[in-house]
């Protein structure tokens, strides 16, 4: 297998996602079982009050930020990897390359953005 | 770099599942795709729908009574959550033999010869046991409680 410093990164994310992904899934999906990260104990994790408390903490906007740029690369390079192994030809590979980059700057400008303004709206509220 | 021989993916998708007596790990292989895949479609919907706390309590509210509480988002998260367990677990995995690890010693090729997969082949059905507990407290969280 062809080894380079881009699928190393893509074993590392995935190793990381395994610790930020689980954080998540018992905050929002597992949260009436463990209820370590919410402050509505017993209530979802995505009740408004819940979300709020986590909004105005900036290790959980900054979770956020990594998890959203480690999820985006280590899925996008997935998909990336998929698409190649059907028999895409190398001058295609380099413009669907590009296009993932657009792709992962685009959604990881859009979710940044909104984990630093909710920070302001959840400190209002 | 030296010559690399090139060879067609001829298989195509198709190849994943149903061209040939493949073992455990080739479907594991393939569940992973199709789990990685799930996971990141969920993952580029989960950017913009959780983006909408922004506009406040109001419309967060109406979001999540009105379709994060719906049964059939619940069942769609459900696999999400399901997926993600299998897809991490088996991660691993694959990292540990990336690196060498659980793939047994190397030794000569002396009859009777010893297959590697008696090494691999405990750890496919650890996977699949700890997927399965986690898939089921998934469950109770989802559907019972």
């Amino acid at each position: 297998m062809h080894k380079s410093s881009t699928w190393n990164l893509h074993l590392i994310a995935g190793l990381l996602l395994v610790v930020l992904l689980g954080i998540h899934m018992i905050t929002t999906h597992l949260d009436l079982i463990l209820t370590w990260f919410n402050i509505e104990k017993g209530k979802p994790g995505v009740e408004w009050a819940n979300v709020i408390h986590r909004g105005q903490q900036i290790s959980w906007m900054v979770f956020y930020i990594v998890f959203l740029g480690t999820a985006l690369f280590h899925g996008l390079y997935g998909l990336r990897t998929i698409i190649f192994e059907l028999g895409v030809k190398r001058e295609k590979q380099k413009l669907i390359t590009a296009l993932f980059v657009i792709i992962w700057l685009g959604l990881f400008t859009i979710g940044t953005l909104a984990a630093i303004t909710f920070r302001s709206v959840a400190m209002g509220a | 770099m030296g010559n690399i021989n090139k060879y067609p993916n001829s298989l195509g998708i198709g190849g994943w599942a149903v061209k040939g007596r493949w073992g455990l790990e080739r479907y594991l292989y393939t569940l992973h795709r199709i789990t990685g895949l799930g996971i990141l479609l969920y993952f580029l919907l989960h950017i913009f729908v959780t983006s909408s706390r922004v506009f406040g309590s109001d419309a967060w509210s109406a979001l999540v009574l009105g379709i994060l509480h719906h049964w059939t988002f619940q069942v769609g998260e459900y696999l999400v959550f399901a997926a993600f367990a299998f897809h991490a677990l088996n991660g691993i995995r694959l990292i540990l033999i990336e690196f060498g690890f659980i793939v047994g010693k190397a030794e000569e090729p002396v009859y009777p010869y010893r297959s590697s997969i008696n090494v691999q082949r405990p750890a496919s059905i650890i996977v699949l046991i700890l997927a399965a507990i986690i898939a089921v407290i998934g469950g109770m969280r989802y559907f019972m409680l």
